[in-house]
């Protein structure tokens, strides 16, 4: 096991490399000059041109890459264009909301999709299952944005209940906190609980066709113990393989979602750093989503272990 | 009718939770306001971008300023004089000014900025350039000596806009004016106290009440008179989405919308809660700009005809729809402000596709392409080119439009490549009136070639007139030479201003006393 956690880990230098190139290389390649989006409107071709030279991106490009991978292999990130902090600073002070909202996300969806999959494997071809699949159709056919927007008019300015938009700190306010989380988090949970109750009602019917679920049932085990004990166990590693890949989902879904609840995270600085064209930002954002991606995927191979003995590295 | 908030209301206070389920707080003290955009920026003269012009106004003071009738009248400054060869003006500083961490504002400190000033702004650099030097006579008094009499001495210390003369601590405007200043050096001597702790990029930026700030006794006027702050603390919160903003407006989270998308202020004017309020009579003015470096519009002819080809009202109905938020004007330096005129332009901006095709024959216009940029990303301005394009090709012109984002375009305009080879021919912008009032001021009247604005048009006498203009000390010469630019313009245009345009803010009912500037300032504002 620990030789294959330490395989993993060492495979995640190439993905990084390649995403590394790849980032770089798609933004010098996109139109846009972040130097003309300082200088402002009223700039003159000269002001944006010394902007230009003061940040470095005179020089030929692969100078630009060879300077920012040497800086990266020191552990630095480089320095936003727009803010004069230091990359790492910004990711620091906007991780905590996107890692609050991923975390009450995948609750939600975990609590949520997972009894709804299984009732609906168990009721199969009844208007209970038919009900949870139309939902999970509606999940995935609506847009996160237009969920959040309904859901602002309804609960925010219809009945009154809870804010529009904010962030506050769980250590200054945990009240305020989940005040803040509740419609970010179900909005984005959507989309999530469409697809992994779709994946669980679809692995627990696997399941429940084997024979060893007859064998369970002819035991004369309640039904509770063979969905939750026998049918759910079996059928955990496609949902977790689902969740891993959601997180994928999720990181973009947080995009769409900080910015309709004005959340200062790490999803909005993102959408700021590519619409203003603030290089460092971009590339040291998705180089560590791209890391969390990669480990997410590992914790999950790792939990197929825990569900299925027969598994083994 | 089964009352649901009433009734939510009552169910959560039964089961004590209300601090959870709660409204927010309300915070008398605090204005909290949604601007244009975010701050990333905090040096004012580094950049031209408005929203750190008017980060600006709230942490630093100038030392003249432009009240609500465009007269320059003193803020910073308590007496000057000007010597009978005007070439020596003397600035005696107010009693009482200090920076905000305690230290008294010195002539040293004013000199030091205007000449940082002076390096960067386009306005700034045509006056440094008719200065000889500077004198610090004593802590609050000093000489500005000139080689030759300049008309803009004042108009150029009390510009409104980007980039504005601000008056920063000697140690701070000594910055090389290509260089950022530093987060820690945001010390100023105006109204407000930037609080850099709670700075959040991409959050909100927070500022105080400066209680050492002593304001003018005159009542406040567009940016002049007494910047007298009725509110402990502002606000001013990041929230791109705008039905976010709106919705949040309405639930009262926030007090004010700087520019609520146009499309949305018929939804806002509804609410009894909300009213709007324009700040800037004078708006904005639609520019169409044209690259003079290649064909077809390196021939001022061709640039004439397309002048005469476009009409305003197309382009001012597409973009914002209610004739309330917007105005037919010729006038280049904007209806109503005292060069305000659109003398010389009777037989241009009519629609006159038929007499545009004549001029682009006479002309000879060989069917090359525009290359037309559209940015599609801001709303304000996403209409404009399909209106020009559609103007352009009733005259005659071959039309090519290129749909992108507004930073796109903006990266792309700074470019001096051919227009098959990633440059381009013309696109469509908007400037804040006050940017554009006189031709030293506005730039894109800057003819001189390499050294205008993008679009580089090359016209030695719009620039021997502006030169003029820039030395003339009589208002009503001065007017004349600017009419006589009009003339030229109109002849070899560098732009085309196809319409003036308004952007009200929308104001929770509880917020009075905003005033009318061209800059939103937060001075004088009260919170009910």
């Amino acid at each position: 096991m620990i030789d294959f956690i330490a395989r993993r880990l060492v495979s995640i230098v190439p993905v990084l490399a390649v995403v590394a190139i790849f980032v770089f290389l798609m933004l010098r390649l996109t139109p846009g000059d972040p130097a003309a989006v300082i200088a402002g409107d009223n700039a003159t071709s000269d002001q944006i041109a010394d902007i230009r030279a003061k940040l470095g991106l005179d020089l030929p490009i692969w100078q630009q890459f060879a300077i920012w991978i040497g800086d990266m292999l020191h552990g630095n990130f480089g320095e936003s264009f727009f803010f004069k902090k230091t990359v790492a600073s910004l990711i620091a002070q906007r991780i905590e909301p996107t890692l609050a909202l991923a975390i009450c996300t995948l609750i939600l969806a975990v609590v949520i999709a997972v009894p709804l999959g299984v009732i609906a494997a168990y009721r199969h071809g009844t208007a209970v299952d038919r009900i949870v699949m139309g939902f999970s159709v509606l999940g995935f056919s609506v847009p996160v944005f237009v969920i959040g927007y309904c859901l602002i008019y309804v609960f925010a300015i219809y009945l009154g209940w809870l804010p529009v938009q904010g962030y506050t700190r769980i250590g200054v306010d945990f009240g305020g906190f989940l005040e803040h989380m509740i419609l970010p988090s179900v909005s984005l949970a959507v989309i999530y609980i469409a697809l992994i109750a779709r994946i669980t009602r679809a692995s627990v019917l696997e399941v429940l066709n084997e024979d060893y679920i007859r064998t369970a049932r002819a035991k004369g085990l309640s039904n509770r113990v063979v969905l939750m004990r026998h049918a759910l166990r079996n059928a955990a590693v496609p949902i977790l393989t689902v969740i891993g890949i959601g997180v994928a989902l999720l990181i973009g879904g947080a995009v769409v979602t900080e910015s309709v609840y004005g959340l200062p995270g790490l999803g909005r600085l993102t959408v700021e750093a590519v619409l203003s064209r603030d290089f460092p930002t971009i590339q040291a954002v998705i180089l560590m989503f791209s890391v969390v991606y990669v480990l997410i995927n590992l914790l999950i191979d790792i939990a197929y272990t825990l569900f299925d003995p027969r598994i083994r590295y | 009718m089964f009352d649901f908030r009433r009734s939510a209301a009552a169910l959560i206070a039964a089961a004590g939770v209300a601090g959870l389920f709660g409204m927010p707080a309300a915070e008398a003290q605090t204005l909290k306001a949604v601007m244009h955009s975010d701050v990333k920026i905090l040096d004012p003269i580094w950049t031209t971008a408005y929203i750190q012009r008017n980060f600006g106004y709230m942490v630093w003071d100038t030392l003249f300023a432009m009240d609500e009738k465009f007269q320059v009248k003193p803020q910073m400054v308590d007496k000057w004089e000007v010597s009978p060869d005007k070439l020596t003006w003397t600035f005696t500083l107010r009693d009482g000014l200090v920076w905000s961490d305690g230290k008294p504002v010195t002539s040293e400190d004013c000199i030091a900025s205007i000449k940082r000033w002076g390096a960067k702004d386009s306005m700034g650099q045509k006056m440094m350039a008719s200065v000889a030097g500077f004198e610090a006579v004593d802590a609050k008094t000093f000489k500005m000596k000139m080689k030759e009499p300049y008309g803009l001495v004042l108009e150029s210390l009390g510009k409104p806009s980007s980039n504005v003369p601000f008056m920063m601590p000697k140690k701070t405007a000594e910055t090389p004016p290509n260089q950022q200043i530093k987060v820690e050096d945001v010390i100023g001597s105006g109204p407000f106290i930037f609080k850099a702790d709670e700075w959040k990029p991409g959050d909100k930026v927070v500022f105080l009440k400066n209680t050492k700030y002593k304001p003018r006794p005159e009542p406040a006027s567009g940016l002049a008179g007494g910047k007298v702050v009725k509110v402990d603390r502002v606000e001013w919160i990041s929230m791109p989405d705008v039905q976010t903003q709106v919705a949040a407006l309405e639930n009262g989270e926030i007090d004010m919308i700087e520019a609520p998308g146009v499309d949305l202020l018929p939804l806002l004017a509804k609410d009894k809660n909300i009213k709007l309020f324009n700040g800037n009579p004078l708006g904005n003015q639609y520019a169409f700009r044209f690259n003079t470096l290649f064909k077809p519009f390196d021939n001022p002819k061709i640039r004439h005809a397309v002048m005469v080809a476009f009409g305003q009202e197309e382009f001012l109905k597409a973009t914002i729809g209610d004739p309330k938020y917007y105005k037919v004007c010729k006038a280049p330096f904007v209806c109503g402000t005292p060069l305000g005129s659109d003398e010389g332009m009777a037989d241009v901006l009519n629609q006159n596709a038929a007499k545009a095709k004549e001029l682009l024959k006479e002309a000879g216009y060989d069917g090359t392409p525009v290359v037309l940029m559209q940015s599609t990303d801001l709303a304000v301005l996403t209409n404009l080119a399909p209106v020009a394009k559609a103007q352009m090709e009733a005259a005659g012109l071959k039309v090519e439009m290129q749909s992108m984002d507004w930073q796109t375009l903006v990266g792309r305009r700074a470019k001096k490549d051919p227009p098959d080879k990633g440059g381009w021919n013309a696109f469509l912008t908007s400037w804040v009136a006050a940017d554009i009032l006189n031709p030293v001021m506005a730039g894109f009247f800057n003819a001189s070639c390499d050294k205008a604005m993008f679009g580089w048009p090359c016209d030695a006498e719009i620039e021997k007139l502006r030169d003029a203009f820039s030395k003339e000390t009589d208002p009503v010469k001065q007017k004349a030479i600017a009419m006589a630019l009009q003339k030229r313009w109109v002849e070899a245009p560098t732009h085309i201003n196809v319409g003036q345009w308004y952007q009200p803010s929308a104001l929770r009912s509880n917020i009075d006393g905003m005033l009318v500037a061209p800059v939103p300032v937060f001075w004088n504002i009260s919170k009910k």
